[in-house]
């Protein structure tokens, strides 16, 4: 399946990758394809650096879908995610009254935890992703993940968020409102007083409040956490792995690659940005030698210069060699460094003619 | 600015920058030009990733320190120590004689909760780790590294990581934490003792994005900022402009067929990419009024330990033309 079939039929992209390859401006290259073809697309960043605002030449895109104006039959629109908001909005889907999700919101450990969680970011992309997925007013949602080596977490992020509200130590935080007190054994006691002495009685204070004002919310998280994996591993979701062709990312890229291997999601497509054009067919060396021969003239310097790139462009595809075999029979797409850093609608244009 | 001065002006060297910039690479070439003026460098590692060890020619780093380059003719040494938040974590236990307690948590997955329960946590327990190199290194403890430099984690990530100490000392009141926080506050905001070296490429949002961390650093950590560092700029090159035929004709050559398109439009590429970057450096220097380091873009792709020490000789001569002491603030100093 090559890309235009994935932008054009997928439901859900997920793009992935280390920091810094390209990411934000690949998942908004995908969803402008799709409305290209005349589907309705929404493309969601995590980035708090709003790159994807930069490269749709936008100011001011939210938490909630804002339309962009261009010359395509369907329809493209673009969503920042805001972790807290997100994050505040299930709390009050899931409490059992407006009460409930008044104690939460306002709990300082909540606070805390809502913007600072490990893991936290990649939870409410998920939730996003989710919410949009089932908006009718979408046929594709396209998620850029964060840029972090733990942007993978996701995968994880709401199985764990779940896992928390049913560890042990957690039940025995809440265990004074459920009236079991009896059942927290002297061991789990002194573990509690050595927690406290380490971070302060009023931040642990803070943290039973918080388990004990979620009480009850544990199953709605649960079921939404077992949609969104079932989501994830749906064959209309489609992960794209987006890399660069330096030896560092390129590793970072077979770890990636390797996760989502583990929970057997496979890669659909690898898209290598910022690859240097390759100017010559002819080794390296023998541009160098004829740059030293004629060293001090025009010519040479000419031929030095394609010695660099001829250079250049042999250790890049040298360094994805071994990626490609690893995501087969994914296609693997090659973009090269464009002449001018890409920040608005044009810039994109350019990019789609190389991955379309 | 004397590279020894320099190097001695602030012990701690925090490398921060955006995923892809380079930070790792820019780190391991700081150490190395650290080494070179006599310095024995310590480089702290925090993600357990990091192609750190291969660029001195190493198998990849353990937990305890490791030798990245020995010490030779005037040179001293590198040394490297990766430091995870779970590895911080557990020695802080350790050395709070809660070792039974930190076994516990492993064993039990606890770990998550409480770090869970207390934001930022491991984050000062990494910091609290790096303080505490540095303070045995001002008392001049045997075997302790001149200078150390911190390879951050990625930003908007950094500006997290190195707020954790604020945030950790307004949430928690007493307490060891407390008090941990508060001296890496200490460290943080005292510009004898550390500063912030912010990484970038030459590139149109790579530079938006370095300004915006710069200021959210100085406005809510405080930290003192040295010289941004520029990497992967192509050196300069005159005579691309030449029509490869005339050229060849020039010195009564001539040219395989096609070479002479080939020629013109690797020319004409790295023209264009020079002429951007320096836009982006003018641009850079216009928004953020500090002075910038900048380091070559290395064709071979390889990043050796030649390579390290190609740029860890640029950065010294950047340093050598540095005008005078770095300005403590971004907005207020200047480059002149």
């Amino acid at each position: 399946m090559t890309l235009a079939d994935l932008a054009g039929t997928s439901e859900i992209i997920i793009c992935c990758g280390s920091g810094g390859v390209g990411k934000t401006t690949t998942a908004a290259v995908l969803a402008m394809q799709a409305a290209r073809t005349g589907r309705r697309a929404v493309v969601v960043t995590i980035d708090p650096a709003r790159r994807l605002a930069d490269a749709l030449g936008l100011d001011g895109i939210g938490n909630t879908p804002k339309a962009i104006a261009g010359d395509w039959p369907g329809e493209l629109s673009a969503v920042m995610l805001d972790t807290k908001s997100t994050f505040d909005a299930i709390v009050t889907t899931y409490a059992g009254s407006p009460e409930q999700a008044e104690r939460i919101l306002a709990n300082r450990f909540y606070r805390n935890i809502s913007g600072a969680l490990s893991g936290t970011q990649e939870y409410m992309a998920m939730e996003k992703l989710y919410e949009l997925q089932a908006d009718d007013a979408f046929d594709v949602v396209v998620v850029d993940t964060p840029p972090t080596r733990h942007a993978l977490d996701f995968i994880d992020a709401s199985r764990r968020l779940t896992n928390f509200l049913d560890h042990r130590l957690y039940r025995v935080l809440t265990a004074p409102t459920r009236g079991v007190m009896k059942a927290v054994n002297k061991a789990a006691q002194a573990f509690i007083r050595a927690v406290s002495k380490v971070v302060g009685s009023d931040v642990f204070d803070d943290a039973v409040a918080f388990f004990g004002a979620f009480e009850g919310m544990e199953q709605g998280f649960r079921q939404r956490a077992e949609r969104v994996l079932e989501l994830l591993s749906d064959p209309r979701t489609a992960f794209v792995l987006v890399a660069s062709p330096r030896r560092d990312t390129v590793q970072e890229a077979h770890f990636f690659a390797a996760k989502l291997g583990e929970n057997d999601i496979p890669v659909r497509a690898l898209i290598v940005n910022r690859m240097h054009p390759r100017f010559t067919d002819r080794l390296p060396e023998a541009h160098r030698e004829r740059a030293a021969t004629l060293a001090g003239t025009e010519l040479g310097a000419l031929y030095a210069n394609l010695a660099d790139f001829a250079l250049v462009a042999a250790r890049e595809e040298q360094h994805l060699e071994g990626l490609a075999d690893q995501v087969a029979p994914a296609p693997v797409v090659r973009v090269p460094f464009l002449p001018t850093d890409v920040h608005d609608l044009d810039g994109l244009d350019a990019i789609a003619a190389h991955l379309f | 600015m004397d590279a020894q001065q320099f190097f001695t002006a602030s012990r701690v060297a925090i490398v921060a920058g955006k995923g892809g910039v380079g930070k790792t690479t820019v780190s391991a070439a700081l150490a190395r030009a650290a080494a070179l003026s006599g310095l024995s460098t310590l480089i702290v590692e925090v993600e357990g990733k990091s192609g750190l060890a291969s660029m001195f020619g190493k198998a990849p780093l353990a937990y305890d320190q490791m030798v990245l380059s020995e010490a030779a003719e005037g040179a001293a040494e590198v040394t490297a120590r990766t430091l995870t938040p779970d590895d911080a974590l557990l020695e802080y236990l350790h050395d709070h004689g809660m070792s039974r307690l930190s076994k516990r948590l492993m064993s039990t997955g606890a770990l998550d909760v409480v770090a869970t329960a207390v934001p930022g946590i491991k984050d000062i327990l990494v910091l609290g780790k790096v303080k505490q190199i540095e303070r045995a290194a001002a008392a001049g403890a045997a075997g302790s590294p001149d200078y150390v430099v911190l390879d951050a984690p990625a930003a908007g990530h950094a500006i997290r990581f190195l707020q954790s100490a604020r945030g950790l000392v307004d949430a928690v009141k007493v307490g060891p934490i407390n008090t941990q926080a508060s001296e890496v506050l200490e460290l943080l905001t005292d510009p004898a003792r550390c500063q912030v070296l912010l990484v970038a490429l030459p590139e149109e949002t790579p530079v938006n994005e370095l300004v915006e961390t710069a200021f959210s650093l100085e406005d809510k950590v405080g930290v003192s900022l040295g010289p941004v560092v520029v990497n992967g700029l192509y050196p300069e090159m005159g005579g691309l402009e030449a029509d490869p035929e005339a050229a060849a004709e020039a010195v009564g050559t001539t040219l395989r067929p096609g070479e002479a398109d080939d020629l013109a439009a690797a020319a004409q590429f790295r023209r264009d990419r020079s002429a951007l970057q320096r836009h982006q450096l003018d641009r850079l220097a216009e928004q953020l009024p500090l002075p910038q380091l900048r380091l070559p873009y290395l064709f071979n792709a390889d990043l050796g330990p030649a390579d390290i020490d190609t740029l860890a000789a640029a950065l010294l001569e950047g340093i050598d033309a540095l005008p005078r002491m770095v300005p403590a603030g971004a907005r207020d100093g200047g480059s002149a």
